[in-house]
C-alpha cells in the first residue's frame, strides 16, 4: 500500500457532540461565522455518555483520521453525571488506542458549553491541525473498506 | 536567593491563595506583641514577593512554633508552617549563620541548658 | 426498506450562497432508500412545509430528511409538519447544513461536499429510524410537602390555594420549623411568631391541606405524576381527635427533666409535651424514653387527669400510603454541632451560646422569659462578644466551606436589639467580612454601628478562655489596627454555620434526588431551574437547596409551588420517547445499567422468555419510560449490548459514522 504524496491530505474527522452543550456550541460557532475546516463532521448524540467506544473504533476502522468527543463541562451535564462516565471511558479507550498505534493526538475529549462558540471553533482548528501533522491514519483501518 | 518564595511554598506545602484574611492566627498567637510582621501578614508577604523582608524580620525568630495558628486556621493555610519554612530557607543558606565554636563562650549565659548547646552544634556544624 | 424524501433548504442565501443546493439534491437521489429529493427557498415556511406534506402523500414517503438549519431550531417544526401528513414525527432527521456548514465555510466546492456528506449521514440514519410514540402517564392531583417550616407551609398554602390537595409531613410534633424559634426578624424587627402563627393557622384550617405532624416519610416509589409514598405516623400516645389541648396532662406530668428541643436544651420539658404554646396541632406527644409509665409501668397520671380520655398508651406507629403527583422537599436546616470547636469553649461554659440559643433567651416565651442573662449565674451581662463565621467558610474538615448567608444580618439584629433594650451593655462583633446584600440590609447593619453603637472589629476570634471568676477572656485580633485584642466578656455568642437538616440525606435517597457534598439538594439547573430537582416531579423549597433568609425562602417556596401546580394542572404527561430499551433475550441481569442511571429508571424483573423456542426464566432489566430521560449512559455500560437508546440506537449512530467515513 502506498500513499500518493502528491494528493493533498484531507483528513476525515468525526466529532461527537452532546445535544445540550457542545452541539449548541457548534451552532453558536456557526451563527458567529467562526470558521473551522470542513473536514470535521458532527454527529449529534444526547449526551457524551451515549458514545460507545465501539463508535470510535468503527470510525477508525472505516478510515477516520481523528475522532473528537465534546460534552458539557464537568458539573454542567444535562443528565448530571453523563460526562463523568464519558471521561472515564475515553481515558481508558484512548490509552488502549495509543497502545495499538492510534496516537493520542488522533483522539480527544473536550468540554464545550453552549456559550463557547469560540472554543468550539479553536478546538476544531487545533484538532484538524494536529491530525494534518500526524498524517493519514494507517492503523486499525479495515482493508476491506479501502477503495 | 531568588527562588525563596517557591522554596517557602515547597517546604511548607502551604497554598497562600487559600487565605481569606480572617486573622484568627494573629488572634491566638502568643508572640504577637514581639513580632514586627504579624502572623496574618505572613501570607501577604509571600504573595507580594516580599519574602526577603519576611526572611529578615524579627518574627522569624519570635515564632514559638506552638502551632496554635496551624491548629485553628479555618482555611488550612497554616501561617506557622509558612514562617517555619521561611526560617528553614534562612538556616539552610550555605556559609551563613554558622555558630563558630570560638564565639560560643561569649554567648553563653548560665540559663542556657547544656542540651541546647549540643543540639545547636549538631544542627549548625559544618 | 424506507421510502425517503430529502428536502434541501436554501434558507434564502444563507445556505444557497455557499452550498450548491442543486448538487445536494442530485446526490441525494442516488442514496439508498431515497425516492424523492427537492429544494426550496425556505423549507420552514408554510409553502415549504406544504411541499413536504404533498411529497409524503404523492411518493408515499416513510422517512424525511431535511437539510437545513440546526435541529435545535426547526426539528420540532418539521416533526409537527410530517405528523400533519400522517407520518410518525420521529421519522424526521435534520442535516445541519447551515450552522455546521454554509456559515463556516467559504469555498463552495468544499461546503457542497460537506453538505452532501451530512445529508448522507442523515439519510443513513433515517433508514434505520422506527416510529416512536411518546408514552403517557397520569398525574395524581395531589402534592406532598416534606417539612412543615415556613418553606413547607408557604408551598402548601400556594398549592392548596390553586385548588389541589396538599399533605404536609413534619417530623416534630408541630409545624412551624426554625422560624417559630426566632424572636424577631431582620431587617424590620417584627416579631417572628406574629407573622408565622397566622400562616400556621391558615395552613391547618385550609380545607385542601392535610398536616401529618410527628410523622416521617418512610418509602417513596413511582415517578413524576405518580409517586406512592408511605408516611409513618409515629405513635403520639395521644388521640389527636379526642385531645382538646387543655394542657392539664403537661401540668401534672411528674417527669420534668427532659431537655426541651424547642428551647435548644436551655431548659427542660415534661415527658408529655407540646413543643411551644402556639403549636399546631395543639396536641401533646408522649416522649416514651422519658415517660415513667413507659419506663416502669407505674404512673398514668396524664391519663387520669385527661377529661377527654385522649391518652392512649397502646398507640402504635401507623403507616399511611398515599399517591402524589408532585413532591416538594422543604426539610430546612439546623445549626452545626460545635463539638470540634474547643477553642470557643462552647461545651465548657454555659455562657458561650449559639445565636439560635440567644434567640430563645431573647424570646419572651423562652427559658429566661426574655431577660438577657447569663445562663451560668443568672446575672445580667455587661459585655457581650459576637463571633462570626464559626464553622462557615472553613476549608478544613471541621466546618463548612460555604457562607451561611444569614449570620451577618441576624448578628446585627441581635446586637441592635440588645443595645436597644439594655443600653449599658457593650456589644462587640468580631467579623471577617460583613456580607449584607439584600433590600435594606446594609442600611440595617450600618444602623447597628451608627445609631446603636455596636463595636465591629475586623478579625476572627482565636480563643475563648473561661476564667475562674466566671468571665470569659476573648482572644481576638484587630486586623485594621494590626493589634491583638484580649477582652473580658460576660457572654459570647457564636454564629454557628447552618447545615441542611440531617434527615435530608435519607429523603434524597428515597426520591433519587441528588445532593451535593454539603448535603444541599441539587437544582436541575443552577440558574434556569433553581427550584426543581433533576429528578422529575421533585421540587425544592427553602434552605434544603442552599442557605437563605426568610424572604428568600418564602419566594422560593412560592416558586416551587408554581412548578408543582404546573405539573398538577396537567391531566397526562407526555414522555420523551427517546428512551433506553433493553433486549430481554440479551440481558443477563447484571445490574450495571441500574448503577449508572442517574434517574433510578431501571429495575429488574423475572421474566419468562421464549429464547428461540427454549423457555427460560431470567432476571432482566426493565426501563421505566416515565423516568428515563434518554441520556444513554446505560447503553454503553451494558456488557452484553442488550441496552439500546431509541432514536439514537447503536445501529443508527454507526450508520452515521459509516456515512461520514465513506
Amino acid at each position: 500500500m502506498s500513499i500518493n504524496q502528491n494528493e493533498e491530505f484531507t483528513p476525515k474527522i468525526v466529532a461527537f457532540c452532546c445535544n445540550w452543550c457542545s452541539y449548541a456550541g457548534a451552532d453558536l460557532a456557526g451563527s458567529s461565522r467562526l470558521a473551522y475546516p470542513a473536514d470535521v463532521k458532527i454527529i449529534r448524540v444526547p449526551c457524551s455518555c451515549r458514545v460507545n467506544p465501539m463508535f470510535i473504533l468503527r470510525a477508525f476502522e472505516k478510515g477516520a483520521d481523528g475522532v473528537i468527543l465534546c460534552g458539557c463541562h464537568p458539573g454542567d451535564c444535562h443528565y448530571s453525571t453523563g460526562n463523568y462516565y464519558a471521561r472515564r471511558r475515553m481515558t481508558l479507550l484512548f490509552s488502549m488506542l495509543d497502545f495499538i498505534g492510534v496516537e493520542n493526538g488522533r483522539t480527544r475529549v473536550e468540554w464545550v458549553s453552549a456559550a463557547e462558540g469560540v472554543k468550539f471553533s479553536t478546538t476544531m482548528n487545533e484538532f484538524v491541525e494536529k491530525i494534518r501533522s500526524l498524517g493519514k491514519n494507517v492503523r486499525l483501518g479495515d482493508l476491506r473498506c479501502k477503495n | 536567593m531568588n527562588n525563596r518564595k517557591e522554596l517557602i511554598q515547597e517546604i511548607s506545602g502551604v497554598n497562600p491563595y487559600k487565605c481569606m484574611k480572617c486573622g484568627k492566627c494573629s488572634a491566638t498567637c502568643p508572640s504577637f506583641n514581639f513580632m514586627d510582621i504579624k502572623p496574618h501578614q505572613f501570607v501577604t508577604y509571600v504573595l507580594n514577593d516580599d519574602v526577603e523582608a519576611l526572611a529578615n524580620s524579627k518574627s522569624l525568630w519570635k515564632c514559638l512554633s506552638c502551632f496554635a495558628c496551624v491548629e485553628r486556621c479555618p482555611r488550612d493555610v497554616k501561617p506557622g508552617k509558612l514562617i517555619d519554612a521561611a526560617r528553614q530557607t534562612v538556616i539552610r543558606q550555605k556559609d551563613a549563620d554558622y555558630l563558630k565554636p570560638d564565639a560560643v563562650p561569649e554567648l553563653l549565659d548560665e540559663d542556657v541548658p547544656q542540651q541546647l548547646l549540643v543540639s545547636a552544634f549538631r544542627r549548625y556544624r559544618r | 426498506m424506507q421510502r425517503i424524501g430529502v428536502f434541501v433548504c436554501h434558507c434564502g442565501s444563507n445556505i444557497a450562497a455557499t452550498v450548491d443546493v442543486a448538487k445536494v439534491v442530485e446526490m441525494a437521489k442516488s442514496e439508498p432508500g431515497v425516492v424523492h429529493a427537492e429544494d426550496y427557498q425556505y423549507m420552514c415556511s408554510e409553502v415549504g412545509q406544504a411541499k413536504i406534506v404533498e411529497a409524503i402523500e404523492t411518493h408515499n414517503l416513510t422517512g424525511i430528511v431535511v437539510c437545513s438549519c440546526s435541529p435545535r431550531m426547526h426539528e420540532a417544526t418539521f416533526r409537527k409538519c410530517v405528523e400533519k401528513a400522517g407520518l410518525n414525527p420521529y421519522m424526521v432527521e435534520i442535516a445541519n447544513i447551515r450552522e455546521h456548514c454554509s456559515w463556516i465555510h467559504k469555498d463552495m466546492e468544499e461546503a457542497t461536499k460537506k453538505a452532501v456528506i451530512l445529508m448522507r449521514a442523515a439519510v443513513a440514519k433515517v433508514n434505520l429510524n422506527a416510529p416512536l410514540k411518546p408514552g403517557e402517564s397520569r398525574v395524581t392531583k395531589r402534592a406532598l410537602v416534606i417539612g412543615g417550616g415556613i418553606a413547607g407551609i408557604q408551598t402548601a398554602l400556594d398549592i392548596a390555594d390553586a385548588g389541589y390537595e396538599v399533605d404536609i409531613v413534619e417530623k416534630t410534633p408541630s409545624i412551624g420549623g426554625r422560624m417559630s424559634q426566632l424572636d424577631k426578624t431582620f431587617p424590620t424587627l417584627d416579631c417572628s411568631a406574629c407573622i408565622l402563627t397566622p400562616k400556621m393557622v391558615e395552613a391547618s384550617a385550609h380545607e385542601k391541606i392535610n398536616i401529618y405532624t410527628y410523622s416521617e416519610v418512610d418509602k417513596v416509589t413511582g415517578f413524576v405524576g405518580d409517586f406512592t409514598v408511605d408516611i409513618r405516623k409515629k405513635a403520639r400516645s395521644v388521640d389527636i381527635d379526642k385531645c382538646t389541648g387543655c394542657g392539664a396532662c403537661q401540668e401534672k406530668c411528674p417527669s420534668k427533666k427532659s431537655p426541651s428541643e424547642f428551647n435548644r436544651g436551655l431548659n427542660t420539658r415534661t415527658a408529655i409535651y407540646t413543643p411551644f404554646a402556639q403549636a399546631i396541632p395543639n396536641v401533646p406527644v408522649i416522649d416514651r424514653d422519658a415517660c415513667i409509665k413507659f419506663k416502669t409501668g407505674k404512673c398514668g397520671l396524664c391519663s387520669t387527669v385527661c377529661a377527654a380520655g385522649a391518652i392512649d398508651y397502646e398507640q402504635k406507629d401507623e403507616i399511611v400510603t398515599q399517591k402524589y403527583g408532585a413532591i416538594v422537599v422543604a426539610t430546612g436546616f439546623d445549626m452545626i454541632k460545635l463539638d470540634n470547636y474547643d477553642e470557643y469553649a462552647y461545651s465548657q461554659s454555659k455562657d458561650v451560646i449559639t445565636s439560635l440559643e440567644l434567640e430563645r433567651i431573647m424570646n419572651a416565651a423562652g427559658p429566661t422569659k426574655g431577660h438577657l442573662e447569663r445562663l451560668s449565674d443568672g446575672k445580667a451581662p455587661k459585655n457581650i462578644v459576637f463571633v462570626q463565621c464559626v464553622g462557615s467558610r472553613c476549608s478544613d474538615n471541621r466546618g463548612k466551606s460555604y457562607c451561611s448567608k444569614i449570620c451577618c444580618m441576624y448578628t446585627a439584629k441581635h446586637a441592635m436589639l440588645i443595645r436597644d433594650k439594655y443600653p449599658d451593655v457593650n456589644v462587640t462583633v468580631f467579623y471577617i467580612d460583613v456580607r449584607t446584600p439584600g433590600k435594606n440590609f446594609d442600611e440595617f447593619y450600618r444602623r447597628a454601628v451608627e445609631e446603636y453603637g455596636v463595636n465591629y472589629i475586623k478579625g476572627q476570634v482565636g480563643k475563648v478562655a473561661p476564667q475562674p471568676d466566671g468571665k470569659l477572656l476573648v482572644y481576638g485580633s484587630d486586623l485594621i489596627d494590626n493589634k491583638q485584642i484580649q477582652m473580658e466578656a460576660d457572654m459570647v455568642v457564636l454564629a454557628a454555620a447552618i447545615e441542611p437538616d440531617p434527615s435530608v440525606r435519607q429523603i434524597a435517597t428515597m426520591l433519587t434526588a441528588s445532593i451535593d457534598t454539603n448535603n444541599f439538594l441539587t437544582e436541575a439547573h443552577a440558574k434556569l431551574r433553581p427550584v426543581e430537582s433533576p429528578t422529575a416531579g421533585v421540587f425544592l423549597s427553602g434552605v434544603c437547596q442552599g442557605p437563605k433568609d426568610i424572604p428568600e425562602t418564602v419566594a422560593q417556596a412560592g416558586a416551587a409551588a408554581v412548578k408543582a401546580i404546573g405539573l398538577l394542572a396537567k391531566d397526562k404527561l407526555l414522555t420523551n420517547p427517546c428512551t433506553a430499551k433493553s433486549d430481554e433475550l440479551l440481558c443477563n441481569g447484571c445490574s450495571q445499567c441500574a448503577n449508572v442511571c442517574p434517574y433510578g429508571a431501571i429495575s429488574y424483573e423475572d421474566r419468562e422468555l421464549n429464547d428461540h423456542g427454549v423457555r427460560r426464566t431470567s432476571r432482566v432489566a426493565v426501563v421505566n419510560n416515565a423516568l428515563c430521560q434518554g441520556c444513554g449512559a446505560c447503553t454503553v455500560t451494558c456488557p452484553s449490548g442488550a441496552m439500546d437508546l431509541q432514536g439514537f440506537s447503536n445501529r443508527q449512530i454507526l450508520a452515521e459514522v459509516d456515512a461520514i467515513c465513506r
